[in-house]
């Protein structure tokens, strides 16, 4: 076991954990945020510098600080180790930073984006970014293509966090979708007309932070806000997957249907292609309950509350509320 | 041995086999991956100085990769030409010092001289102009480099002329590297 | 004149060939310490030659070597780094055109001292004819004995392989250079692990530059004392500076660290001077990556001592008034030059080399691109210049790789001594595309 301080906050966590698993122990706004990182994903993190932190003592050893920021979801904790995140002015500055170039190359068009509410860079933004952009030069853009009959890339969204890289290359048979050319030119493409359909392959939808990778086959496509997100689950014959999903549902009708998420937008049991994109009638699921959402949506936060009543009377759940984005963006996350 | 078609699946020569072979003794049986650049420039010597999608896929079914591992790695590298090309690429040096010591000029000179672009074939398909980085050839310059040859100091007209009319005139097919020397060596 | 401990006899003809290298005291180390010194002594030597990398970082490569990561059962490799791309610097591939023999020899007693069993030279793709010079001499090598099963009969087995990169500067970062070398898109890895603990396939590895691994061969043979005597403080032995840019005699030079700056440049036994009679305006002293100085401050510290090619001298004042010998890629540049233009071009490269997988530098370099060349081409504003500082500092540090920095400091530098140059582009955007109008308007005022 390793103790740490991180913020002021002392906590106690096995040998090996990361700095950033050691803050969402701890929970709450002190948590870095996380662009590339993602926990059940083997070789993510390290890339979008999103949540670098400052090591102000690096061990009980060795207390010297560590020069540079380090990015906290692949920095190890050690004994001792005291590290600053929130109580740190320059890291707020450094991440302002980072902010502002996710964004000089992603489009402003979050209110017609269909990530919105659901999109971590939004959040990213919101909460860590400021509110103008010196950034005069053109964007750059790609058109939107469709790789294979579920999934759609809107690669002008993509921050190449690279997870839906390592996601493919670890959940499914043969990846034909990666990274293309280098520098501000990289691209997710799959190089040659090629779609992607091997089993599992849903999942870098779930994975991807942004709106750049969607479902194609979301009915009658809806703001998520306007959704009821309803747990369920199905004896699925694939043995790799868990059949736990959220339904979302707009009336009677089920719009797609996701892997659950943890409160850090973790996908913690993987879902098969035909779980995902073919069951879209409520008979062939059990359905559970209301989807307690939790992850740090902004546009979401508070929305999804809703009162525990007989989960099989959908259609008489209240919708959630709407706000109007471009007038009154929420500001401040409430987690 | 030219530009490959879609519609054939190209293969590789009995000699650049022999030199994959050989190369894939470097490596631990297991990381056979790591021949894939050494192989995909004999690839774009073999298959008329480009490798198209055909080629690439050649070059995974040789080492027992993904397709996507192969497009990932050409498309990082610029040497590699992903698109078809005219018998010679001229690639100038654009970088810091070579400019200062006339670059700029030089590639305005190559663009009136073959009439084409950066990034164009000239319309008689003999040169293709590339634009690179420092080719670490910086006190000798401004310097092009086409395929293994590096042309230093083309800062007269003359210079420049001399190095057009030698390609002009290299109508045989260039050697392929593996030609050039006898490169096997006994590994025991 | 002063010593050459690598480039004595570098224009004998033949002296690529296997025969006349040995005619010239050729392979003595690898008898030296394969027959006589364990591999622990051998590291011991280079410790104390105080040898530094001459990569650019100038990390000490005993102490690296002895880093190196021993688990048992475990292969271990060197990794000789021949991707030389540092804009102004040619020394390596002149070293290994010209005395193949000489890495080669470097490699064997490293490799040795190292324990690796496995070596590679990871040489630029643009350099192919040289990689086939190395090999040719490798295949010498074998077939005398150098190479192979029980070299000299000493029991020890080296392979050596060259393998070239495919066109991308950032595989000359270590990490990076790695992966190119396991087949990979050249993207650094993050570190720690380090390469010592897990480098190549994993496996515990040293990466070196060519000028490095060649400097172990004089150090074995005449002792790492002998060595640490030649220079100055902790700046010790010889170095190959790359000179280029404005100066008579382009070219390379080894030097004994310590020649002064100005004799670098001026004397004939060097550069000759600044060509075409003009006048020097600024040097870029250790390849493209490092700050640049004008002239002042090049020649003498901001305390008025001589400038020294040391480590210790050319960094003399931190970032505000000094600078780094890195690569050893000289770039002079005479009073017509456009710094502009110049950092623009610098921008250009590392925007055009990023890798793209982090986001400061993947979206940073190209942002400083954009806005260098709007001021180049007569589109900037006065607050484009504290913009390209301010750019430049979040991308500097924020890094998983060096090249963050390398692209970051020497549009910090360029603004820092230069910045009236800046302003008179935004002040006067018809005459800003024109090369060397700012010198003109300048002479036009005096
Ligand atoms: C972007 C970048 C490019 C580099 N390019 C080279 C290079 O071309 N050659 C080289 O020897 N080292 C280069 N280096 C330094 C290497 O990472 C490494 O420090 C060096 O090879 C170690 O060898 P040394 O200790 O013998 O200098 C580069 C580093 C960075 C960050
Ligand atoms: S498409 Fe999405 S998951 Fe994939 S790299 Fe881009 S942002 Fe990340
Ligand atoms: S600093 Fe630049 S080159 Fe280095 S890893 Fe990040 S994006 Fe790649
Ligand atoms: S989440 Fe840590 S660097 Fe992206
Ligand atoms: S800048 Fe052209 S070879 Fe170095």
């Amino acid at each position: 076991m390793a103790k740490i301080t991180f913020d002021g906050i002392e906590i106690e966590v096995p040998d090996g954990t990361t700095i950033l698993n050691a803050a969402r122990k701890i929970g709450g706004n002190i948590v870095p945020p996380a662009m590339c990182y993602y926990t059940p994903i083997k070789g993510t993190g390290g890339k979008c510098r999103a949540c670098l932190v400052k090591v102000a003592a690096g061990s009980a050893k060795d207390p010297r600080p560590m020069p540079k920021l380090v990015p906290s979801c692949i920095t190890t904790v050690q004994d001792g180790m005291v590290v600053e995140n929130t109580t740190n002015q320059s890291v707020l500055d450094v991440r302002k930073g980072i902010v502002e170039m996710l964004l000089i190359n992603h489009p402003l068009d979050c209110p017609v984006c269909d990530q919105a509410g659901e999109c971590d860079l939004q959040n990213f933004a919101f909460e860590h970014g400021v509110a103008t952009t010196r950034y005069e030069e053109e964007r750059r853009t790609f058109e939107k293509i469709d790789i294979g009959p579920y999934i759609q890339l809107h690669m002008t969204r993509c921050i190449l966090c690279y997870r839906c890289v390592y996601t493919a290359d670890q959940l499914t048979e043969r990846r034909v979708h990666g990274v293309l050319g280098r520098g501000d030119a990289a691209e997710i493409g799959t190089y040659i007309d090629n779609i992607i359909d091997q089993d599992f392959s849903g999942n870098v939808i779930d994975v991807c932070p942004v709106g750049a990778l969607t479902d194609k086959t979301w009915r009658f496509k809806s703001r998520v806000w306007f959704t009821k997100p309803v747990n369920a689950h199905r004896d699925c014959g694939n043995p790799k997957c868990s059949g736990n999903v959220v339904l979302w549902y707009k009336g009677k009708d089920v719009l797609r249907v996701t892997a659950r998420k943890d409160e850090y937008g973790e996908v913690k049991e993987w879902i098969c292609n035909e779980c995902r994109f073919e069951k879209k009638e409520t008979a062939d699921w059990t359905l559970e309950g209301p989807a307690h959402i939790d992850s740090s949506s902004v546009i979401s936060a508070n929305h999804y509350e809703l009162p525990v009543v007989n989960p099989q009377v959908i259609a008489d759940l209240p919708e959630s509320s709407v706000r109007d984005l471009e007038n009154n963006p929420p500001l401040k996350l409430g987690r | 041995m030219e530009s490959t078609t879609a519609t054939v699946k190209p293969q590789f020569s009995e000699a650049a086999k022999a030199e994959i072979a050989r190369l894939f003794e470097h490596y631990p049986a297991e990381r056979r991956k790591s021949a894939l650049l050494p192989i995909l420039h004999i690839a774009q010597a073999e298959f008329g100085g480009w490798v198209s999608p055909e080629v690439q896929d050649l070059v995974a079914e040789t080492i027992g990769i993904l397709p996507i591992e192969v497009y990932e790695v050409s498309s990082f590298y610029t040497m590699f030409n992903l698109k078809p090309v005219g018998q010679h690429v001229l690639e100038i040096c654009r970088t810091g010092p070579c400019m200062l010591r006339g670059s700029d000029e030089l590639t305005a000179q190559l663009e009136r001289l073959t009439g084409a672009k950066v990034g164009e074939t000239s319309s008689d398909g003999l040169f293709t102009l590339k634009e690179v980085e420092c080719l670490a050839a910086c006190g000798t310059a401004p310097i092009v480099q086409v395929r293994e040859k590096y042309y230093e100091q083309l800062d007269t007209p003359e210079a420049v002329d001399a190095m057009l009319a030698e390609l002009r005139n290299l109508v045989h097919r260039p050697l392929l590297p593996w030609e050039q020397t006898g490169l096997a060596h006994s590994q025991q | 004149m002063g010593r050459k401990l690598l480039t004595e006899h570098i224009n004998v003809p033949g002296i690529d060939t296997f025969e006349v290298y040995r005619k010239h005291g050729g392979y003595r180390s690898v008898e030296k310490a394969l027959k006589t010194m364990t591999p622990d002594e051998v590291v011991e030597e280079v410790k104390k030659s105080g040898l530094r990398g001459r990569g650019g970082a100038g990390f000490p490569t005993g102490m690296k070597w002895s880093f190196l990561a021993k688990p048992e059962g475990v292969p271990r490799h060197l990794v000789c780094n021949a991707d030389e791309s540092e804009p102004g610097t040619f020394k390596d591939r002149e070293l290994m055109t010209k005395l193949p023999h000489l890495l080669i020899e470097g490699m064997i007693t490293s490799s040795y001292a190292l324990g690796a069993n496995t070596s590679y030279i990871y040489i630029r793709g643009e350099l192919l004819y040289v990689l086939r010079i190395l090999e040719r001499a490798i295949a010498e090598a074998y077939a005398k004995g150098y190479l192979g099963k029980n070299i000299l009969g000493s029991g020890y087995d080296l392979d050596l392989h060259v393998h070239p990169g495919g066109g991308a500067y950032i595989c000359g970062e270590e990490t990076a250079l790695l992966e190119s070398l396991e087949g990979k898109r050249g993207n650094p890895r993050n570190k720690p692990p380090f390469p010592a603990v897990q480098g190549l396939y994993a496996r515990p590895t040293v990466v070196n530059n060519v000028e490095s691994i060649a400097a172990v061969v004089p150090i074995v043979n005449d002792g790492g004392d002998e060595y640490a005597k030649i220079g100055i403080g902790k700046s010790t032995g010889t170095k190959l500076i790359s000179a280029c840019g404005h100066l008579n005699k382009p070219g390379i030079y080894e030097i004994e660290l310590g020649v002064p700056v100005e004799e670098f440049i001026y004397s004939d036994e060097y550069c000759g001077g600044i060509w075409k009679g003009r006048d020097l305006k600024a040097v870029v002293a250790g390849g493209s990556s490092v700050p640049i100085l004008p002239k002042e401050l090049i020649l003498k510290t901001a305390a008025g001592e001589n400038r020294l090619m040391t480590y210790e001298s050319l960094s003399d004042g931190g970032f505000v008034t000094g600078t780094m010998l890195g690569s050893g890629g000289f770039i002079a540049m005479d009073e017509t030059t456009c710094i502009v233009r110049n950092t623009w071009s610098f921008s250009r490269f590392y925007h055009h080399e990023s890798c793209g997988q982090c986001s400061p530098c993947r979206e940073g370099t190209g942002w400083l691109e954009k806005v260098l060349h709007r001021l180049e081409h007569g589109h900037g504003h006065m607050h484009d210049i504290d913009l390209l500082v301010s750019v430049a500092k979040q991308i500097e540090g924020n890094t998983i790789c060096p090249l963050g920095e390398a692209a970051a400091w020497p549009v910090a530098a360029a603004v820092r001594h230069f910045r009236h140059e800046f302003e008179w582009h935004v002040t006067n955007p018809k005459e800003a595309t024109r090369p060397g109008a700012y010198f003109s308007a300048k002479a036009a005022l005096v």
